[in-house]
């Protein structure tokens, strides 16, 4: 019994430091390639860390009329998002606590977290706070049900929520062309820019106040308060982009966690393929321009049309097969 | 003794203390509340060893009522489940109302009334024959529409009863219709002989539909939804908990009654009608909490919405049985039931809270609060956790039977029939969109009422309630909380009533590890909102922990920053409406017409700007206005008829006669 | 007949639809043209691979007649107007993007619910082929009744079109006779729909038709 449950405890404890190690990676490595591609030099690639470390070590400075759920939220926040993160096979299924949430709950635990975060904003009383709750709250109204109906797409074809099964099932099963596939891996990424504030929905370098959204809602956090918030957006980054290798790259995802040699490689791979997303985010950014706040009702909307005519064109080739 | 005498008894009792109640002063303010407590308790008490105990139904005939009928009473696993609801309600209303009745200069009117409310709604749910639950169903519709009107020296709420009066009564009318059509030629009006009756399907159709708008009048689907968010506020805050936590609940219970239990076995189509009103209920209700501004009104919104919920949640279980499959209608029935007890738990957490910051500030408009967590400190921690609760976050209860619900939706490809193939995952992105939506709006609630700097002088000189009020939002509070961490036992403990309903239950809680959830067994999806609270406090503790022994510890407060615009005033803050301007803007222009209006003076005016936003229901406007100027149409045209001379009178008489006379002449 | 032939015809179908979806959402006239170009391609691979699949060598002409006139002659000439006339950088404000998506993914649902019934004894992809057709029909007409500007008329009317060829594909195919005169009408009604954009620019100075709606009152 204590055997057989060794390696799972094992793999979840292990991912869960892994991915907040390597968050911060993720960043640096979107940073410096967006860097290089606008020719710049670009900071170093680990610069995030000494960043999280310099906001670590300095004292906070919170407003007068602040309570504690200013103080408590950001806790909130790392503590939901981090659990969601290792929630999601990484490098590895089979995780210790994977029977306690599917992707459903996943994605609740990210409202979980947004929703402590805009409180916040709004604990601090000031118009700012207000307005970057009030857009986050109004872009979350539109992403979450297109990422309902990218669960709807998977959960027919893999007959599942539960999302190491549907990895299991798109790595092993031959689904042919599918191009209900196709669309849901677009809405997937229009709700990625949106859920972790990317261009062309938000800008995450941005100050200006009137296209502000996340930066609005934290603008006030200051010192080891700002930096667990800044831990628990690279953290949702990776966790975002661990979901969309879980569903559209699952290729050497490892399925057991018996042979060291085929983790390693699964580890490698997963971290490659990372890389490489982090690297494509970075081009993508910099090839389109922010949107007028507006526009990302319709942006996210025709996400969410393009989900639906996935169900309905998986209805259609379901229907006569 | 059984149970079922126990309960009628005790209802008997609760019915019996109005007449004291409304002539004896002392007993209406000090032993009203606490022997209202006490019975319902007991009842409470009844109806889980009942539910619990798993036994058959008892029946009862009274020889009071209608002859030849008399007075059918019948204890079974639903209306015990929703004797909890009811009860569970009710004892904590009459407890909050303790401390809640002297801050409220209008309760002592509405006092009286709150007992024999309560008894209706308890007669509903025993009801076994249809006379009886009309009574019942009556009698609750008129004792809340008396205490609607207790404050009725505002113009507001005397229309709201008007309103709600007209809307009870055309309910009514409407199921009287329906119990009319299933008691059929030989008028046996008792629920044994209708669930035992031959129905031919139309007939069956059309008593459903009959059965979906009486009820759904009255727990406020759209689109007859109009009087609820006008008169479940003009109430004192006690009976407003009850009215949307517990009174649309019995609404519910009497269409699963008729649909589920009377009716059989479904057709598709009937389905397809009850999920398209449920997912439109919920979208189009919490579009309208989005921009309320007065607390109460919004809390109403969303109780439509939440009927919505449910009414997707019974949708799916009625299309699943009509397909035979069962297990998934359990887990539909199951998901719309755990919804019933969840709304009813944390709504009335919400409407006791507004309740407290009304009689703590004495204001429910939102843009004149804000701050009230640091005047009111544990009123704003029960008040958030059902706020989190009721926008179905993980791990508290709103989120479980919403995902149950998600997991039922995400059954749906398996139906057969291509309609409702294709309504379900529609229907999935409305549900989507609402619970998205509803955390919009609590965030909205929450952080203008309790957060930020106060607005006005009421707000900043609030002061804390009651201990009674307290204890009620805590108590709340604390079931919110077990709901969502162990729903196993709540699901387990509605296996009887899904098995008498739709012949399966849920996978039993005892056969799987860990108080894991699964919607079918053999599932691959879980649940477990024990380890995951688990999970999330042990990484909290971890951080917090890892911050305490790496970080800085040095604290320094000073004034917002704000991108160095210092804000003057609070009134800068984002309120009400600003915040819901976003979703008004994508939402609002198509479904409610809505337009800002700017009114800027020019560079050198003295005149202040003015800013306007104006919102058309058309729910109102192209539905219900047409029909009262149908209704005005009408009577202007019959009002000659009214003063007519007497030999006019005697002429309509005689060619009425002569008329009658031809008619029978040519029939023979 | 395999998977991965009922695959592959599902694909292009089904691209075609959803390209007729991104010509709804455009709002900017030379992308909105460029999908054109690209929905014409996809029918022109559709239709070939319908010619692999039935063994049937005409549609292959019907394949490069699409290609070539559709997918290359007119979006070169409608682009040439576009900018002889000046707005091929030209946004046009379109009314409710949200609300004309949603009532196309209505008109989608119909047209499957409608033809799946019917053609019940057809083969998988030919059912498949005429509901995306008439689906692909409908959001033509959608973006003509949405849209103001003459150009993008022209466009949900050639995209339109292309919906018809497609059904006809499916459906085994028609005579090449009806095939190369249905292409030639089409190049016709394009040449006057394109002298009357340009009439319509001369007189009124503008490509948006309500200014023939005000045309007509001053007239009446």
């Amino acid at each position: 019994m204590a055997l057989d449950l060794l390696p799972p405890i094992a793999a979840q404890i292990g991912q869960m430091i892994l991915v907040i190690l390597v968050a911060p990676l993720l960043i640096g490595v979107i940073r410096k390639t967006k860097a290089r591609l606008l020719c710049r030099v670009g900071a170093s690639i680990f610069q995030p860390y000494l960043d999280l470390w310099k906001l670590m070590v300095k004292e906070i400075v919170p407003a007068h009329n602040t309570s504690w759920i200013y103080r408590v939220a950001p806790y909130v926040v790392f503590s939901t998002t981090w659990v969601a993160a290792a929630l999601v096979p990484t490098f590895a299924t089979g995780l210790m606590f994977h029977g306690a949430a599917d992707l459903v709950a996943i994605v609740g635990l990210l409202a979980t977290a947004r929703f402590a975060l805009a409180l916040a904003g709004m604990d601090v009383g000031t118009s700012f706070g207000g307005l970057g709750a009030s857009r986050e709250m109004m872009i979350s109204a539109l992403a979450e049900p297109a990422m309902l109906m990218v669960v709807f797409t998977l959960a027919m074809l893999a007959h599942t929520t539960h999302l190491a099964a549907i990895a299991t099932f798109l790595a092993h099963q031959p689904i042919g062309l599918q191009l209900s596939l196709m669309l849901v891996f677009l809405t997937f990424i229009a709700v990625l820019l949106a859920e972790n504030g990317r261009i062309p929905i938000d800008n995450p370098a941005t100050h200006l106040e009137l296209t502000m959204v996340h930066e609005a809602m934290i603008l006030e956090y200051s010192g080891r308060h700002l930096a667990v918030i800044e831990a628990a957006a690279a953290l949702k980054l990776v966790l975002y982009f661990s979901v969309f290798l879980c569903l559209f790259a699952p290729c050497g995802i490892v399925t057991s966690l018996e042979s060291v040699p085929a983790i390693l490689e699964g580890f490698v791979l997963y971290m490659a393929k990372l890389l490489l997303g982090g690297v494509a985010l970075a081009i993508g950014e910099t090839c389109v321009a922010k949107m007028r706040v507006f526009r990302v009702a319709e942006f996210l909307g025709a996400g969410l049309v393009l989900g639906l005519l996935a169900v309905l064109l998986l209805f259609a080739s379901e229907g006569v097969r | 003794m059984n149970a079922l005498c126990a309960v009628s008894g005790t209802t008997a009792l609760l019915a019996a203390s109005f007449v004291p109640a409304s002539f004896f002063r002392f007993f209406s303010t000090k032993l009203l509340y606490p022997i209202c407590v006490l019975l319902c308790l007991f009842l409470l008490a009844q109806d889980v060893s009942f539910l619990l105990s798993g036994a058959a139904p008892l029946t009862l005939v009274l020889p009071i009522g209608l002859p030849d009928i008399g007075m059918r009473l019948r204890l079974d696993s639903l209306s015990s489940f929703f004797g909890i609801v009811v009860n569970l309600g009710g004892a904590l209303a009459s407890f909050y109302g303790i401390g809640y009745g002297p801050h409220d200069p209008h309760h002592h009117r509405a006092r009286p009334f709150i007992p024999i409310f309560l008894a209706a709604m308890n007669l509903v749910l025993m009801a076994d024959d249809a006379f009886t639950f009309l009574l019942g169903w009556e009698g609750m519709s008129l004792l809340s529409w008396a205490m609607v009107v207790s404050n009725h020296q505002e113009w507001g709420n005397r229309k709201a009863g008007y309103i709600y009066l007209l809307m009870a009564n055309f309910g009514g009318l409407v199921l009287l219709l329906g119990f009319g059509l299933l008691a059929g030629h030989g008028g046996h009006y008792g629920f044994d002989s209708i669930r035992a009756m031959d129905k031919p399907v139309w007939m069956a159709g059309l008593a459903l539909l009959l059965a979906l708008i009486g009820a759904g009048s009255k727990a406020g689907l759209v689109p007859l939804h109009v009087w609820l968010p006008l008169a479940h506020p003009a109430a004192p805050s006690n009976v407003s908990a009850l009215m949307s936590g517990v009174m649309t609940k019995v609404a519910v219970y009497g269409f699963i009654r008729i649909a589920f239990d009377l009716l059989g076995t479904p057709t598709w189509w009937e389905s397809l009608i009850v999920l398209l009103l449920g997912g439109i209920t919920c979208v189009i209700g919490v579009l309208h909490a989005m921009l309320q501004e007065d607390l109460k009104r919004l809390l109403a919104y969303s109780t439509v919405e939440n009927i919505g919920i449910i009414f997707i949640g019974l949708g799916l279980a009625m299309a699943f049985r009509a397909n035979g499959m069962e297990a998934v209608a359990a887990l539909a029935l199951t998901a719309a039931l755990l919804h019933v007890f969840n709304h009813s738990l944390f709504k009335s957490l919400l409407f006791f809270g507004a309740g407290a910051v009304l009689s703590g500030s004495g204001e429910r408009n939102m843009d004149r609060l804000g701050g009230l967590i640091h005047r009111m400190p544990q009123t704003a921690v029960a008040f958030l956790i059902g706020c989190v609760s009721i926008a179905a976050l993980p791990p508290l209860n709103g989120f479980v039977s919403e995902w149950l619900t998600f997991q039922a939706i995400l059954l749906g490809p398996q139906l057969p029939w291509w309609g409702l193939k294709f309504a379900v995952p529609v229907i999935g992105c409305m549900l989507a969109l609402a619970a998205a939506l509803v955390a919009a709006c609590f965030v909205k609630t929450y952080g203008v009422t309790f957060l930020g700097r106060p607005r006005t002088q009421a707000a900043e000189t609030a002061h804390e309630v009651d201990i009674f009020s307290r204890t009620t939002l805590f108590i709340l509070s604390a079931l919110c909380l077990v709901a969502g961490i162990v729903p196993g036992f709540f699901i387990e403990a509605l296996g009887p009533v899904t098995q008498s309903l739709v012949g399966k239950s849920m996978p039993a809680a005892e056969s799987l590890d860990w108080f894991v959830v699964v919607p079918q067994s053999g599932s691959l999806s879980s649940y477990n909102g024990l380890a995951l609270l688990l999970f999330i406090l042990i990484s909290g503790v971890v951080t917090a922990w890892f911050i305490h022994a790496f970080a800085s510890r040095l604290t320094r407060k000073t004034s917002a920053w704000d991108c160095g615009y210092p804000a003057p005033t609070p009134l800068s803050q984002y309120g009400g409406s600003s915040f819901a301007q976003p979703v008004r803007r994508v939402f609002g222009t198509l479904l409610f017409g809505a337009r800002d209006h700017v009114d800027m003076p020019l560079p050198g005016e003295t005149r202040p700007a003015h800013f306007h936003v104006s919102l058309v229901d058309y729910v109102w406007t192209r539905l219900y206005v047409p029909i009262v100027q149908a209704v005005r149409y009408a009577s202007a045209k019959i009002e000659p008829f009214q003063a007519l001379s007497i030999r006019r009178y005697l002429m309509f008489s005689f060619f009425t006669l002569i008329v009658l006379l031809i008619v029978v002449a040519l029939w023979h | 007949m395999t998977n991965l032939t009922f695959d592959i015809s599902h694909f292009l179908a089904g691209g075609m639809l959803v390209l007729s979806f991104v010509i709804l959402y455009q709002d900017r006239l030379s992308s909105l043209l460029n999908t054109f170009a690209m929905q014409a391609t996809v029918l022109a691979a559709a239709v070939a691979w319908q010619a692999q699949v039935q063994h049937a060598p005409h549609l292959y002409v019907t394949a490069v007649i699409a290609l070539v006139f559709k997918a290359a002659i007119i979006p070169a000439a409608l682009r040439r107007i576009m900018v002889k006339l000046g707005i091929h950088r030209e946004i046009e404000p379109v009314v409710g993007v949200g609300v004309t998506l949603l009532a196309g993914v209505g008109l989608a649902a119909l047209s499957i619910l409608l033809l799946y019934p019917v053609t019940a004894d057809a083969q998988a992809f030919t059912r498949e082929d005429l509901a995306f057709a008439l689906a692909v029909v409908l959001l033509g007409l959608l973006t003509m009744i949405t849209r103001h500007n003459a150009i993008s008329q022209i466009i949900g009317f050639m995209s339109l079109e292309n919906g018809l060829v497609l059904a006809a594909t499916g459906a085994n195919g028609m005579p090449l006779v009806v095939e190369i005169s249905v292409a030639f009408s089409i190049l016709i009604a394009f040449l006057i729909f394109g002298i009357f954009v340009f009439r319509m620019r001369e007189r009124f100075d503008t490509v948006d038709i309500h200014a023939l709606d005000r045309f007509r009152k001053g007239r009446a």
